[in-house]
C-alpha cells in the first residue's frame, strides 16, 4: 500500500524545499525527494543553489576578494601587510563549511516542519504517483493529490568542449579546484561566466572569457553593461565578445581551444577551461511518457501563469519552467503552489523579479531596461546618479558605478532600477519594494534615507529624475 | 464552549468567496438557524447560520474580506443563564468607514498643493493606496488609457472614465458646488463574474441571431380557456413559459445541433434536455435549469419557474441550480423589450429570445387582421448550427407555438 501525502515534491532546491516548507506550515502531509549526494555520497538538501551555485560561488567570491583586497587594497588605508599568502584549500574547506552549514540549516527545517524526506530519484509516474529510485533496489512509490515538479537544471554541455576530469569543466567543477589555474578560459561572458572568471582571476589566473553574442550582458541595461565592461577589463578579465568556440583539444594536460570572431579563426591555449554557457531543464528521466506531461518547444516544464502543468493536480515551479533561472523566482513559485492547494489566492509578480551579478562591483537591476521602455515605445525619463558622488561610497573607497531610475514621462511611476556599485544586491530591494507599491520616482524623492549610506544614491537618482539632485549639477538642456 | 464558525465547502471551481454581509454583531444573541452572515463567490450567495443558541462572541473576518472554505470567520459561546432570559444585548457602534485612505508621499503633495479631497480620488495602488498618477489622473492631466503599463491589479477594478476636466488650478481651495459628480462603485464579485463570461462568450462563438414573429393568439386563447381549471388543478398560473419550454425541447429533438456543444475540438451532443430559464434577480441575471425539460409537464414546468423565482428573490439558488445547461430562454418582453439579440450562455450554443407580446395589424388571407405578436429572437454559434439550421429550428419553434396540438401529436 503506497504512502499516502498531500503533497509530494521531486526536488529540495530553493523551489522544492521552500514550498515544501511552506506546504507544511499550511498544514499539508508533505513529502520532498531529492537524489543530491555530497562528496561523502550522503544525501544533502538545497540543490544547486546550496550545493553548487549561488551559495559556494558567494563564499568564494567573498573569500577572492578579501585576498585580492589584502594584496592591493589595504595600503590606501594606512594598513600595512607584507606575506600574505594563499591557501587554496583552506578557502575551499571554508565553502565547503558554509555550505554544510546551510544544508543540515535546511534538514532542521524539514525535522522541525515534519516534512518527511525521501532520497533518491523522483519520477512521475501517474499525476498522483512519484516512483523514488534508490540505485538498485526496488523502486519505492508515494501517493498524493498533489504533486510539485522542481527538478531544477544543469549546465549545458557543448561539444566542442567535453567536459573532462578537471580540465574542461562546467560551474561545479570551476568551484573545486584545487590549483589556482595559470591560464583559465571560460566559454560564455554571462553571469556565470563572470563570477566565476571574477573568482580565479581575484585568485592569480589570467582570465580569457570568450562569449559568442556581439553584446556583452544583453539583458541588463546597456548603459550598466557598457561601464561593466570597460570596469571589468580594466580589472583583468579579457572578456572577447562575438567569439564561437568551434573546438578544442586537450594535449599534456593543457586545453587548445579554436574560436571564430569577426576578425577571423584563433587559437587560445589554457591549463583550464571553464563552459558556462548556460543551463538547461531536468526533464531526462523525471516522468514517464504514459502521464502524457506537456513539455513546451524549449523543452521546459508547459505551465500556465499559476504554475499549473497539463495534468489536474500537478505543478511545476522552479528553473524546469519559464522565466528567469533565479533561486527566488523558484521559492516565490513554491510559495505561490503552496497556497494555491491550499485553497488561497496566490500569485507572482514577474514584472518585479530582481536580477543580480556578484561581481565587484555588484551588477542588480529590477523592472524594465531602457532599451526595452524604447522598444516597447514607453516614454520615460531616466535619473543617474554616480556612486563617486556618494559619501558613504568614498569612504567605503568604492566609488565605481552608478544607479538609474527610470520613470514613466507622464505618470512618473518608477517603471525601471539599475544599479552597478557597492553592495547593489542589497540596495535593489528598496527599489523592488517601492515598485511593488507603485511608487513614482518623486514618492522616492520625498521620502528620508539616511545619511551617509549608499542608498542615499537611489534617492539622488529619483531626485535626477526631475534634475534636482543634490550632490551632482546636471545640465539640463531647454526643450 | 466556543463553537467556531467556519466558511462552508465550496464547490471545486470556486476558489475563495468575500463576506458581503455580517447579520449579528458581537455581543447580539443567535438563534440555531438564524442567518449569521452573507458570503459570496464567483456564481452563487452563501447564506451561514448559526449552529445553535447562543451569542455571537466575536467576528474574525469582517465584511469585504476574502475567505477561504473552512477559514474561521467567527465564534459563538452558549447563551449563560441570565441571557437566556435577558432581552439581546444591542449591538456594537459598527466600524467606523470614514478613515482616509493611505496616500503615497507624491500624491499627497498633489493633493495639498491643489486643496482636492482624497475621498474622491479612486486609488489604484496596492490595497488601494492613492498613487500619483490617480491624482494625475483625477485632474485630467494624464487620461485614462496613458496610465503606465499596469502589473497584475485586482480583478474587480473597472476601467477609469475620463473624469470631467477639473481645469488644474494650482492655489485655488477645492471647487464648490460641483454639480457633475461620479460616484464609483466597485463591482461586485457577481458582476464581474458575469461580464467576464459574457465577454468570453463573445470572443469564443461566432454569435449570430436570426429572428422570427409567433402570432400568440392561439396560445393566449389557450390560457384563456383553462386558466382557472388550471390553478384549480395544480395550484399555479399558467404562464407562457411553460410553451416556449416544450416547443424548445420539440425542436431541440429536431435539430439536435442546436442542443449541443464544443468542446475543444469535438461537438458534444448532449442526449438530454437541460433548458434553463433566465430570471431577474435583485444581484443579477441567474439561469437556473430544468432538468430533463422534456419529461416535465406544463405544470412541471410551471411550478419549477415559480420555485426558481422565489429562490432568486432571496438570493437563495445553488451553484447546482445553475450549472449545466443545453440550451437557455430567456424573456426581455416583461421589461418591454419588443426586439433583442441575446447573447450566448457558455458553453451552450443557442439561446431563446421572447419579447414583448404587442398587437399589430398582419395579414392573414388576404386580410388585414389584429393579431397579438412577439418577436423571436435565437442567438446561435455559427461554429456549428449553420444558418440554414437556425432559421429552420426557430421557424419549427414558431409554428409549435402557432398551432400547440402539433406538439401534442408530433408533428
Amino acid at each position: 500500500m503506497p504512502e499516502r501525502f498531500d503533497v509530494i515534491i521531486i526536488g529540495a532546491g530553493p523551489a522544492g524545499y521552500v514550498a515544501a516548507i511552506r506546504c507544511a506550515q499550511l498544514g499539508m502531509k508533505t513529502a520532498c525527494v531529492d537524489k543530491w549526494l555530497d562528496g561523502n555520497q550522503q544525501p544533502v538538501l538545497g540543490g544547486t543553489c546550496l550545493n553548487a551555485g549561488c551559495i559556494p560561488s558567494k563564499a568564494l567570491l567573498e573569500s577572492s576578494e578579501i585576498y585580492e583586497q589584502s594584496l592591493e587594497g589595504y595600503a590606501a588605508h594606512g594598513v600595512d601587510i607584507s606575506g600574505v599568502k594563499l591557501d587554496l584549500s583552506a578557502m575551499m574547506a571554508r565553502k565547503d563549511k558554509v555550505v554544510a552549514e546551510l544544508t543540515q540549516g535546511i534538514a532542521q527545517l524539514f525535522r522541525a516542519n515534519g516534512i518527511t524526506f525521501c532520497r533518491g530519484h523522483g519520477k512521475l509516474i501517474s499525476s498522483r504517483q512519484v516512483s523514488i529510485e534508490n540505485g538498485g533496489s526496488q523502486a519505492r512509490i508515494i501517493e498524493a493529490s498533489h504533486i510539485i515538479l522542481a527538478p531544477g537544471s544543469s549546465p549545458v554541455e557543448i561539444p566542442a568542449a567535453p567536459l573532462e576530469g578537471d580540465i574542461i569543466v562546467d560551474s561545479s567543477g570551476a568551484l573545486n579546484f584545487t590549483k589556482v589555474p595559470g591560464r583559465l578560459g571560460v566559454i560564455g561572458a554571462g553571469i556565470i561566466g563572470l563570477e566565476l572568471g571574477s573568482v580565479w582571476r581575484r585568485l592569480g589566473s589570467e582570465v580569457i572569457l570568450l562569449e559568442a553574442q556581439e553584446a556583452f550582458l544583453m539583458m541588463a541595461d546597456q548603459q550598466i553593461s557598457r561601464d561593466a565592461l570597460r570596469e571589468f577589463g580594466r580589472q583583468g578579465l579579457d572578456i572577447r565578445l562575438g567569439a564561437r568556440v568551434l573546438s578544442s583539444q586537450i594535449k599534456r594536460g593543457k586545453v587548445e581551444v579554436q574560436y571564430e570572431d569577426a576578425s577571423g579563426s584563433h587559437q587560445e591555449k589554457v591549463d583550464r577551461l571553464i563552459v558556462a554557457v548556460g543551463r538547461m531543464p531536468n526533464t531526462d528521466k523525471l516522468f514517464t511518457a504514459e502521464t502524457g506531461l506537456a513539455l513546451n518547444e524549449w523543452g521546459y516544464i508547459h505551465v500556465d501563469d499559476q504554475c499549473r502543468t497539463n495534468l489536474p493536480g500537478v505543478y511545476a515551479i522552479g528553473d524546469v519552467v519559464r522565466g528567469p533561472m533565479l533561486a527566488h523566482k523558484g521559492s516565490r513559485e513554491g510559495v505561490m503552489v503552496a497556497e494555491l492547494i491550499a485553497g488561497q489566492a496566490a500569485s507572482v509578480n514577474y514584472d518585479l523579479i530582481p536580477s543580480v551579478i556578484y561581481t565587484h562591483p555588484e551588477i542588480a537591476w529590477v523592472g524594465k531596461t531602457e532599451q526595452a521602455l524604447k522598444a516597447e515605445d514607453i516614454p520615460y525619463r531616466a535619473g543617474v546618479f554616480p556612486f563617486a558622488a556618494n559619501g558613504r561610497a568614498r569612504a567605503l573607497g568604492e566609488t565605481t558605478g552608478f544607479i538609474k531610475v527610470l520613470s514613466h514621462a507622464a505618470t512618473d511611476r518608477v517603471l525601471g532600477a539599475h544599479i552597478m556599485g557597492p553592495q547593489a544586491s542589497e540596495l535593489i530591494a528598496c527599489a523592488t519594494v517601492a515598485m511593488e507599491f507603485g511608487a513614482s520616482s518623486e514618492d522616492l524623492a520625498l521620502t528620508v534615507f539616511a545619511h551617509p549610506t549608499l542608498s542615499e544614491s537611489l534617492h539622488e537618482a529619483a531626485l535626477d529624475v526631475e534634475g534636482q539632485a543634490i550632490h551632482v549639477a546636471k545640465i539640463r538642456t531647454k526643450k | 464552549m466556543t463553537t467556531t464558525i467556519k466558511v462552508p465547502d465550496f464547490p471545486e471551481s470556486v476558489t475563495d468567496g468575500t463576506i458581503v454581509a455580517w447579520h449579528k454583531q458581537p455581543g447580539e444573541q443567535v438563534k440555531r438557524d438564524e442567518p449569521l452572515v452573507d458570503i459570496e463567490t464567483d456564481k452563487v450567495m452563501f447564506e451561514v447560520p448559526a449552529p445553535e443558541d447562543g451569542v455571537l462572541e466575536k467576528i474574525l473576518e469582517q465584511e469585504n474580506a476574502v475567505v477561504v472554505s473552512g477559514q474561521e470567520i467567527a465564534a459563538i459561546r452558549p447563551l449563560s443563564g441570565s441571557e437566556a432570559a435577558q432581552a439581546a444585548a444591542p449591538p456594537t457602534e459598527p466600524a467606523d468607514n470614514h478613515e482616509e485612505p493611505v496616500i503615497t508621499p507624491s500624491a499627497r503633495k498633489l493633493i495639498d498643493e491643489q486643496g482636492l479631497d482624497p475621498a474622491r480620488i479612486k486609488g489604484t495602488g496596492k490595497g488601494g493606496r492613492i498613487l500619483k498618477e490617480d491624482v494625475l489622473r483625477h485632474q485630467g492631466v494624464i487620461g485614462g488609457g496613458e496610465a503606465a503599463p499596469e502589473k497584475a491589479e485586482p480583478p474587480v477594478a473597472p476601467p477609469s472614465p475620463t473624469p470631467a476636466p477639473e481645469a488644474p488650478v494650482p492655489a485655488s481651495p477645492r471647487r464648490a458646488g460641483a454639480g457633475r459628480e461620479e460616484r464609483r462603485v466597485p463591482m461586485t464579485r457577481l458582476r464581474s463574474r458575469i461580464a467576464e463570461r459574457l465577454v468570453e462568450a463573445q470572443h469564443t462563438a461566432a454569435i449570430l441571431t436570426t429572428f422570427n414573429e409567433v402570432d400568440m393568439q392561439a396560445v393566449m386563447a389557450l390560457r384563456q380557456n383553462y386558466r382557472e381549471k388550471f390553478e384549480r388543478a395544480h395550484g399555479v398560473r399558467l404562464g407562457f413559459m411553460s410553451f416556449f419550454v416544450k416547443a424548445s425541447v420539440e425542436a431541440l429533438k429536431r435539430f439536435p445541433m442546436v442542443n449541443a456543444s464544443i468542446d475543444g475540438g469535438d461537438i458534444v451532443y448532449h442526449g438530454y434536455f437541460d433548458v434553463g430559464v433566465a430570471i431577474g434577480a435583485p444581484r443579477g441575471l441567474v439561469v437556473p435549469i430544468l432538468r430533463d425539460a422534456d419529461s416535465m409537464s406544463v405544470p412541471d414546468i410551471e411550478k419549477k419557474i415559480i420555485e426558481y423565482s422565489d429562490k432568486a428573490k432571496q438570493g437563495k439558488i445553488s451553484l447546482d441550480e445553475i450549472t449545466g445547461g443545453t440550451f437557455t430562454i430567456t424573456n426581455g418582453g416583461v421589461f418591454g423589450s419588443l426586439l433583442s439579440t441575446p447573447i450566448l450562455n457558455p458553453p451552450q450554443s443557442a439561446i431563446l429570445g421572447m419579447h414583448k407580446i404587442e398587437q399589430r395589424a398582419v395579414v392573414r388571407e388576404g386580410e388585414i387582421v389584429i393579431r397579438p405578436m412577439m418577436y423571436l429572437a435565437l442567438s446561435y454559434d455559427h461554429r456549428i448550427i449553420d444558418g440554414r439550421e437556425a432559421v429552420q429550428f426557430l421557424v419549427t419553434i414558431k409554428e409549435l407555438l402557432e398551432d400547440p396540438a402539433r406538439m401534442l401529436i408530433g408533428v
